[in-house]
């Protein structure tokens, strides 16, 4: 009976990890956060909670973080679960990214961004067209012209479903190049890091990805990145092209930020705002984002709704040029 | 290359054995095999759990201790399989067909012995082959293509006579279809559009295999003992699981010899592959070895066959392994387990990849020489405390039951903190429970559901890339020969019944082949 008692008592200790601390309603000043993780451990979500809380906490900005996992309906599971309990979530904060704009389009849960408090976008991961570093492809006008002798002979792979983000970002590069994106072929992975297996394999010859995803075997020269649509060419690889500079007028931005519940008072809202624009001048934060990779892209409030509204534009007729939505 | 891989492994070495780290291998091991040892508690969460203590070690150091949690977790999964057929993740599964039925029949210590010793060969063997071949091996994790992928899953289904146990092919068959529909729940990746979710976020991202396993396993055992009133499905006798029934016979270990060494050599090339994982590799292990068993011997499998249950456990632990190589050499996790450890790689600045070898040999090196100390440790840690687990199965069924639903159903609660996922596990356990009190087998039902969905998602792939045509079903050279293994397979049986029908002359064999 030792050993059961022994496993109770590592399993309490588990729940009690994974269980909520809860938190107080400081009016003005926050001291403590808690943070709600639409999916689970390891994701892109729980690293960017984790990190900026992290950040926070060592830093001093704050006294006390807590996080809480919550996965299912691909996100529209915690995005209801903030809206049904706003009253008592005045100290909580969602950590979210591009899918909610692209879900609540296609109706996978009936809420948007509009039923929540935006707080401000903190980081981006820019898009990317990948080649294998043996590729005969060197520019992004190469892959466009070859698509629009023969739209067959250029397909494209990605990390997401068909419909999602590495399949929209392709088709509005195309479309901007005056191509028809309807015929693009798109060949779907489960997850980024299969779809960059499926790029080394000679199974596809573009990969459609997320920059940082694909900057490490750039690095090691392995694969090549071709073009980022990022608005200008970044610091950390100064020699990637931006899809701008092809004349194709596309940008897109993987933005991950904060939500308040809704209703939250704007006293409330602009004090987490401002906690998360202190944070950016630590060196702290600094060393958490260089690790991984991040791009800063910090716009509080208003600025946020803005471009929360131009993508979920450019999404949106995009989805509905390749008939997602009605 | 070889000058360089033995001042590797030097760097290695030495990197394994400042007294921190080898602390905190045994430390890993420690943590991983208690934690894997819960039902419903498997690598992913013992890594995720353990990511906040790495935070300031040094990095090497940190992932000896991460990779000791995952190999450990791994190797502790197979307790709760074969003592309480109460699968901890999804690669222990194929344990529980013979394992669980071994303990049942009064040898718990042996069943959990044979298990250890054959978790530490298919540690050891894989990572002697991680030392040897590791940078080559990275080619051959990006030689298999979506094409490729679809002819292994085939094979992988060829397996499925393995598993018929009681109810014949039929029922086991009809399992596997039952399977490959469950895996099409959720969104369709190709086309993206959502089938059978009944309009409910919940089903949107499809079922969770652990989920399933665990339905299937351990909430209907549990269920079962409680309608089972014979002595059968009674706690031992403490006194019968002593020390003594740990004992394995030379006779035995020269019967499991050579499964291990098979089984650990196709786990770790299954576990390369970052498409496959340790899942795919303990089935693919357990279906090899009936299918290469004598008729007489394969009646045996799923009643307690030693080869039945050192299959499983030497592919599982050597896929384990294996899956670092695409972890390690190009930053591509295989799994869910490998993609929790990419991100602490990252968090520690190192970058995987081919130049991960020259950029930061101590952690490269150092990994894969912990490993091998990891598994003598876990071997030491585990076998004295064998007939303690052991009398696990002498608890009262009353206290017995509660506590195999408690854990189960916690345990896939911390996978995804989703309240639906408790319901759905137990509509899953109440279906489970009526097809198992017809006798139709569970483990085709999971193979089904586990291959259903790589199967679907890689043909619709190839298809996309070869516009439509099945031509790449032959064209490959590497599809054409996994396809003609397959074939082989399939008629390896009629072959040898007709072999012993001309020797012979007799119809005698008739049976095992529809068997």
């Amino acid at each position: 009976m030792k050993i059961t008692i022994g496993k109770l008592i590592i399993l309490l200790a588990l729940v009690a990890l994974a269980l909520p601390v809860s938190t107080s309603l400081a009016s003005g000043d926050v001291k403590e956060i808690h943070f709600i993780i639409p999916g689970g451990a390891g994701g892109g979500w729980d690293g960017t909670a984790r990190g900026v809380g992290k950040a926070l906490l060592d830093s001093g900005l704050l006294k006390q973080t807590s996080f809480e996992n919550m996965s299912g309906g691909g996100g529209g599971k915690a995005l209801n679960h903030l809206i049904s309990t706003a009253k008592r979530q005045q100290g909580t904060l969602l950590v979210n990214s591009t899918p909610i704009i692209i879900r609540s389009l296609t109706g996978v849960f009936p809420q948007s961004f509009r039923d929540l408090t935006p707080i401000a976008s903190v980081i981006a991961d820019y898009a990317a067209l990948v080649v294998k570093k043996d590729s005969k492809y060197q520019t992004l006008d190469q892959i466009m012209d070859d698509f629009k002798k023969d739209p067959r002979s250029v397909k494209i792979g990605g990390g997401s479903v068909k419909g999602g983000m590495d399949h929209l970002v392709p088709a509005m590069i195309i479309k901007g190049a005056g191509g028809d994106p309807l015929k693009l072929v798109y060949i779907p992975y489960d997850a980024g890091g299969k779809a960059m297996a499926g790029l080394l394999s000679g199974d596809t010859q573009i990969l459609s990805t997320g920059f940082g995803e694909a900057l490490g075997l750039a690095n090691q020269g392995e694969v090549r990145i071709l073009a980022i649509t990022s608005d200008e060419r970044l610091a950390m690889a100064p020699d990637v092209p931006t899809v701008k500079e092809s004349g194709i007028d596309v940008t897109f931005a993987n933005w991950r930020g904060f939500f308040g519940a809704p209703g939250l008072p704007e006293a409330k809202a602009q004090a987490y705002r401002d906690l998360l624009k202190k944070m950016y001048d630590t060196p702290e934060w600094e060393e958490i984002r260089s690790k991984r990779g991040w791009q800063n892209l910090y716009q509080p409030g208003a600025e946020f709704t803005t471009f929360l509204e131009n993508q979920e534009k450019a999404i949106g007729s995009m989805m509905r040029e390749l008939g997602f939505i009605k | 290359m070889w000058d360089g891989m033995f001042s590797g492994m030097l760097t290695g070495i030495s990197t394994t054995l400042i007294p921190m780290n080898i602390a905190m291998v045994l430390f890993g091991c420690f943590m991983g095999s208690l934690i894997g040892m819960l039902p419903g508690l498997g690598p992913i969460t013992a890594v995720a759990l353990m990511i906040p203590v790495t935070y300031g070690l040094d990095p090497a150091t940190g992932m000896v201790l991460l990779a000791g949690v995952y190999y450990g977790a791994i190797f502790g999964g197979s307790t709760s399989s074969i003592l309480i057929n109460a699968p901890g993740e999804a690669a222990t599964v194929a344990t529980a067909l013979d394992g669980y039925p071994l303990a049942r029949q009064g040898y718990p210590g042996k069943a959990l012995a044979i298990a250890a010793y054959a978790s530490f060969s298919g540690g050891t063997i894989s990572v002697i082959m991680l030392m040897v071949f590791a940078p080559i091996l990275a080619s051959v994790a990006t030689s298999f293509q979506s094409a490729d992928y679809f002819a292994l899953m085939i094979l992988g289904l060829t397996a499925v006579s393995a598993f018929a146990g009681r109810g014949g092919v039929l029922k086991a068959l009809l399992m596997v279809v039952l399977g490959l529909m469950l895996a099409t729940v959720g969104t369709d990746q190709t086309s993206g559009v959502q089938r059978f979710t009944f309009g409910s976020l919940e089903l949107l991202d499809g079922i969770e295999f652990l989920l399933l396993a665990m339905a299937t396993f351990a909430l209907t055992e549990a269920l079962s003992i409680i309608l089972k009133r014979d002595a059968s499905s009674d706690s031992l006798d403490p006194k019968l699981i002593g020390f003594k029934s740990l004992k394995v016979t030379k006779k035995e270990f020269k019967q499991i010899g050579p499964t291990i060494g098979r089984s650990s050599l196709l786990g770790f090339f299954i576990g390369v592959l970052p498409g496959a994982g340790a899942t795919l590799g303990s089935f693919m292990a357990y279906g090899m070895e009936r299918n290469l068993a004598s008729p007489e011997e394969q009646k045996k499998f799923g009643k307690g066959s030693l080869r039945g249950l050192a299959a499983p456990e030497a592919g599982n632990n050597a896929a384990s392994s294996g899956s670092f190589v695409p972890l390690l050499c190009l930053g591509i996790p295989g799994s869910g387990t490998t993609a929790v450890m990419l991100g602490a790689l990252i968090a520690y600045g190192i970058e995987p990849g081919p130049r991960m070898l020259t950029a930061s040999p101590e952690v490269f090196w150092g990994l894969i020489m912990s490993m091998y100390l990891g598994n003598v440790f876990l071997l030491i840690l585990n076998l004295p405390l064998i007939p303690y687990f052991a009398r696990l199965l002498a608890i009262p069924r009353n206290f017995m039951v509660p506590m195999i639903l408690f854990f189960s159903l916690m345990g896939v609660y911390l996978i995804t903190f989703n309240d639906f996922d408790i319901l759905m596990m137990v509509i899953f356990c109440i279906a489970a429970m009526a097809l198992r009190l017809m006798n139709f087998p569970m483990a085709p039902l999971l193979l089904g559901f586990i291959l259903g969905g790589l199967m679907e998602d890689n043909l619709r792939r190839a298809l996309l890339i070869y516009d439509e045509s099945l031509s790449f079903m032959w064209e490959r050279p590497l599809t054409l020969g996994i396809n003609l293994t397959t074939l082989f397979i399939l008629l390896f049986p009629l072959l040898r019944s007709f072999l012993a029908r001309r020797k012979s002359g007799g119809d005698s064999d008739d049976r095992e082949v529809a068997a």
